[in-house]
């Protein structure tokens, strides 16, 4: 068995993981971009985007076709480490609506090995509006988790408590004269908007418009995702792209 | 009869070359009687010209008259092009052999440089309107219009001038078989730069096709002087069987040509101990080009050239003409140069390679290089420029721009007063290249992939490219190459019924012909003309559009760049706005300094036989006579308080200086290979206990610098150098540098660019969306896990070992110094390490200190904020 975090425990100055709270429900920013809520013993993760590479080739481009099997790989990881109750995919965990006819018998099974013994749902996105029950779990449009809403694409207007994906974001970072770009969580004390998980995504970069009507008054904080931890990361080092 | 250029003059003077002989060896078919040779309209044509055609032009001749292909090899303005054309020109003389089979396209001519096809066409069209010749001369590049372009494939010229990337395209069009079946001769020109590259290998393949299209065909190359004439003359024939002998084509090559006469500036202020600019020698600079008729200012990078051009123009009181040209620039920009260098109306260009080869720029008579040269031929071939009358002396200016740079010009002096040169090293053709031609082959028509393969093995890069290679690329092609066989039914060529392999679908030849070319630089990002917006451009404010193009920069520099910093380009200084759908937006900036970006050098590492005259000039104090005061004293004072390393060992110090232990050693083996060294060694001394931060290197040196003390650790014992510096870094420490560095990322991003895995441009319009393009850096980390024998990670692994990462290099030097290093332990940094640890060269870490640096920022943010416990989101400042 891999080494748990329960519900009341709280990382201590470690980097792997990172407390955090939105409103008043603690949650944990996980190195890998997933996100744990103890309250629920619920991992969440965004935007896994499965068959991407076959995707480009349906077009010609031939990238290579493990992008599912490596995003799962990751999953299992982290699945692993917090051993939840159940996982929640916060939408577009499909790259287009034939997705899922695309997947291969192997990563099907992988898949459903990692849905048995606990609950698993699939939150609809812009990419994958409908979900056959052939990939098993349950579908929503959205989830009230631990006093908190999540969806894939974040509201616009006033929200309380939102947990979201969508934006990809991605944060462009300077550091003793390097430069570096890494996904990241981006969040306020009122919401909070995860990294794609996905192996072939990329991200926009977090002072890119699309977020500024989330967060008035550029009030946010960001925590990058590092190879072997999650940091988080003053507002001075951000760089546009 | 001797051409009348063979009279020499010789004049006193300490720096005046003699004159040399001509030996104009040729092979056994003798050349006749000059003018007998030659049909009427052109001897009378030379004739009212006043010129004879030299042996080695008539010996071109009668090899093109017995259907032989040649090498020539001759030194700049031994009228190497006429010598070319010649045939071409007496068959157009002549009446016609036969029907025409195809297009009537006769003579192709390719040079690596667009202007230089532009310039032989300029140079050939008068004279055969005035010998009154039947036939068209015509240039086809990337400028020229689509229109023509199209008119050009019905009803082509019968002398068609162009780049390897448009014979690439010519190829993969279905029309090709009868484009090129009156093919009679190929001219390659300018040979010895375009071989060693994959734009070499590419054109190896097109080579090898047009063999296959034309059987009579016959190739001419013509080349500067380069140590090992064999290898060329090895590239431009066709090999049968490469494991019993390799295959050569005759050859002519021309000897001797007046010594150069090169001078190495002294100046009176003193020399920089640390920079590229050579500002300093700026008012020698102008007071030598007012006293020349025009003079062409080499420069090693783009932005040496824009820094150099500011600089004259600051002090150019005298308003002389002075004019700048790289390949940043405007197209239509450089033409306006290269008209009015040719016009006469400039004194002088500020230039980086773009105009190095053999252009035939009027009347030039002093070349100045700033900054090393970095190779003797390189040197040569530029000095060459200035004055191309072939006995008497160029005449070239070196402007060091530090103290050890002087000691390159001196060693670069020797040898192109030697005549010693580089060499020209054979390499084994990229695979990738193999991949883009073998798509460009299916989208002319169905083949056999035996006979395709049978084909592409006559030429020298591919002679040794087994079957099982040879499929894993066809492979590639047409499925991704993929151990996991998914994308069968997405395959790009698929079998017919008679076992040939067919492109699936037209819109592969049209994805294909969007892509072609090896030519991928560091991406490049436009830069407009916008009006400043005052304080730094953020999110949200209004959109940015329009605006002339001003030229380009080099994506990783704009990447360094924020709104409000200054730059120099096309010779004005601009200040970023902001970044917007991958251009750049600038604003013309105020008068003060520009940012001086941090280049080490140029591009090109020093090479290894400039590398070991340096060493021995260094070894030898006798010689420091011949070198500026503050350079000898320097190498005294180095002497004194150190070590000179001397050619057989290499010397390693240690020091404290700016609150760092430092570890420095002394290789002299061109910054790539040292760069690579430091990559591993910092790995190394990480296993020791020697807390290395990172590390700086050039040319000559390098240096690693951390929080422990590696003097204490050899003492004592716990580091041991012999074991630092074994061979075997370059096996599993290597692998797994590899594994993490962004330079495998790059070199990846390369190669699946070229083989067309990654497209640089799609059919239809370009979204700014961030779902249209997967970054190549993810693909080669999921690919690197899942498919690690994929073709395309050996293809990078070997650009790295050879080009980037100098692997080849770096392993020849361990294998040097083994057993031979002399180790000096100091209080102080020594005179050597000085030019070093000034340097403004970035510093390169490895994937671990990243990592250290994100943590250390974080913690020192938790702290500031008091949050080191509970980490709740922060307020951004």
């Amino acid at each position: 068995m891999g080494a748990t975090i329960g519900a009341d425990a709280t990382p201590a100055l470690s980097f792997e993981a990172r407390a955090m709270q939105i409103r008043e429900t603690e949650i944990v920013a996980d190195r890998s971009g997933a996100l744990y809520v103890p309250a629920e013993q619920s991992l969440v993760v965004a935007d896994l985007h499965l068959e991407k590479g076959s995707a480009f080739a349906v077009r010609g481009a031939l990238l290579p076709p493990y992008d599912t099997r490596e995003t799962l790989r990751r999953l299992a990881g982290v699945i692993d480490r917090y051993r939840p109750r159940t996982v929640v995919a916060l939408g577009d965990s499909f790259h287009d609506r034939r997705a899922e006819a695309r997947l291969s018998q192997c990563d099907l099974s992988a898949l459903a090995g990692l849905q048995s013994d606990r609950d698993w749902i699939w939150i609809t996105g812009n990419h994958d509006p409908e979900i056959s029950p052939s990939v098993g779990g349950d579908v929503r449009t959205a989830l009230d988790l631990a006093g908190l809403v999540l969806r894939h694409e974040p509201a616009s207007g006033p929200v309380n408590g939102e947990i979201a994906g969508h934006l990809h974001p991605a944060a462009r970072v300077l550091l003793n004269g390097m430069r570096l770009r890494r996904p990241c969580f981006v969040a306020s004390s009122n919401r909070l908007v995860l990294p794609s998980f996905g192996a072939f995504t990329g991200g926009l970069n977090v002072l890119d418009e699309a977020f500024a009507p989330l967060f008035p008054a550029g009030t946010f904080g960001v925590h990058l995702l590092g190879s072997t931890g999650v940091y988080p990361v003053a507002g001075s080092r951000l760089c546009p792209d | 009869m001797a051409s009348r250029n063979l009279r020499s003059s010789s004049t006193a003077g300490k720096r005046t070359g003699q004159a040399a002989k001509h030996a104009a060896r040729t092979t056994p078919t003798a050349a006749a009687t000059p003018h007998a040779a030659l049909p009427a309209a052109l001897a009378s044509w030379f004739t009212q010209k006043g010129w004879t055609p030299r042996p080695h032009q008539m010996a071109l001749l009668a090899q093109a008259r017995a259907r032989r292909s040649t090498l020539l090899i001759a030194p700049t303005g031994a009228g190497k092009t006429l010598a070319g054309f010649l045939p071409s020109l007496v068959a157009a003389c002549e009446p016609p052999a036969g029907e025409l089979k195809g297009a009537g396209l006769k003579t192709l001519y390719i040079s690596p440089l667009k202007a230089l096809a532009v310039d032989i066409a300029r140079n050939l069209t008068q004279p055969i309107a005035e010998m009154l010749l039947p036939i068209r001369v015509e240039t086809r590049t990337g400028d020229t219009p689509p229109s023509r372009r199209a008119r050009q494939r019905v009803r082509p010229p019968e002398i068609l001038l162009t780049t390897p990337e448009q014979l690439a395209l010519l190829i993969s069009g279905e029309d090709a078989a009868y484009l090129f079946a009156d093919l009679e001769t190929v001219v390659l020109d300018e040979l010895h730069a375009l071989v060693p590259s994959k734009r070499g290998d590419l054109l190896s393949l097109g080579l090898a096709r047009l063999r296959a299209l034309a059987p009579g065909v016959i190739l001419t190359g013509l080349s500067a002087t380069v140590a090992r004439p064999t290898e060329l003359r090895a590239w431009l024939a066709a090999q049968t069987s490469p494991h019993q002998a390799i295959c050569l084509t005759d050859a002519i090559e021309l000897r001797g040509g007046a010594r150069p006469d090169i001078t190495i500036l002294e100046t009176d202020d003193p020399l920089p101990w640390a920079s590229h600019s050579a500002r300093y020698a700026v008012p020698e600079v102008l007071a030598a080009i007012a006293a020349h008729h025009l003079t062409i200012v080499f420069v090693n990078t783009r932005l040496q050239a824009e820094l150099m051009f500011h600089e004259l123009w600051k002090a150019n009181e005298a308003s002389l003409p002075i004019a700048l040209h790289h390949g940043s620039l405007d197209v239509a920009q450089r033409r306006k140069v290269e008209a009015a260098m040719a016009a006469g109306k400039l004194r002088a260009v500020v230039a980086t390679s773009t105009l190095d080869l053999g252009i035939d720029w009027g009347d030039v008579d002093l070349v100045i290089h700033i900054g090393a040269p970095k190779g003797a031929s390189r040197l040569i071939q530029r000095i060459g420029r200035a004055n191309h009358r072939l006995d008497e002396p160029s005449k070239a200016l070196l402007v060091p721009a530090n103290r050890f740079e002087v000691l390159e010009c001196r060693a670069a002096l020797e040898a192109a007063e030697a005549g010693a040169q580089d060499a020209v090293v054979n390499r084994r053709g990229s695979l990738d290249v193999l991949a883009q031609h073998i798509l460009g082959i299916a989208c002319a028509g169905p083949f056999l992939p035996e006979a395709l393969r049978a084909e592409v093995t006559t030429a020298l890069p591919y002679a040794d490219l087994d079957r099982h290679d040879f499929d894993r690329v066809v492979d590639l092609v047409a499925t991704g190459g993929y151990a996991l066989r998914s994308y069968e039914r997405y395959a790009r060529l698929r079998q017919t019924d008679d076992g040939r392999l067919r492109l699936a679908h037209p819109r592969f030849a049209q994805q294909y012909r969007l892509n072609v070319g090896t030519i991928v630089e560091s991406p490049m990002v436009k830069v407009r003309l916008t009006r400043t917006r005052g304080a730094s451009g953020r999110a949200g404010s209004k959109p940015f559009s329009g605006g002339r193009v001003v030229g380009e920069l080099d994506e990783m520099f704009a990447g360094e760049l924020k709104p409000g910093d200054a730059f120099v380009l096309g010779g004005e200084t601009l200040r970023l706005e902001a970044f917007r759908d991958s251009e750049l937006f600038a604003s013309r900036a105020t008068a003060r300094d520009p940012i001086v970006p941090s280049y080490p050098g140029g591009r090109f590492p020093l090479s290894t036989h400039l590398a070991q005259r340096v060493r021995e000039m260094l070894a030898a104090p006798e010689r420091w006579r011949e070198l500026p005061a503050p350079v000898a004293d320097w190498l005294r004072l180095q002497e004194q308080h150190s070590s000179l390393p001397s050619p057989g060992e290499v010397l390693i110090e240690t020091f404290f200086h700016g609150n760092r232990h430092h570890l420095v050693i002394y290789p002299f083996e061109g910054r790539l290979a040292h760069q690579t060294l430091g990559m591993l060694l910092t790995r190394r001394l990480e296993r020791a206990g020697g807390k290395p931060l990172g590390f700086l290197a050039n040319d000559y040196a390098m240096s690693i610098w951390g929080l422990g003390d590696p003097a204490a650790l050899i003492a004592s014992g716990r580091l041991d150098l012999d074991a630092l510096f074994d061979e075997d870094m370059l096996g599993d420490d290597l692998d797994a540098w590899l594994a993490e560095t962004s330079l495998m990322r790059r070199t990846f991003r390369h190669c699946a660019m070229i083989a067309g895995l990654i497209e640089r441009r799609h059919p239809g319009k370009e979204k700014n969306g961030r779902q249209l393009t997967v970054s190549a850096g993810l693909i080669y980390d999921v690919l690197r896990r899942h498919d690690p024998d994929h073709v395309l990670l050996e293809a990078a692994y070997r650009d790295a070992a050879t080009g980037l990462l100098d692997i080849g290099r770096l392993g020849e030097f361990l294998r040097r110094i083994r057993g031979r290093l002399r180790y000096v332990p100091l209080e102080r940094a020594s005179p050597l390490a000085v030019p070093l640890l000034l340097e403004m060269g970035r510093i390169a870490v490895g994937g671990d200190a990243r990592e250290d640096a994100l943590r250390e920022a974080a913690e020192q943010l938790l702290r500031e904020s008091g949050l080191a416990e509970t980490g709740s989101p922060q307020q951004r400042q």
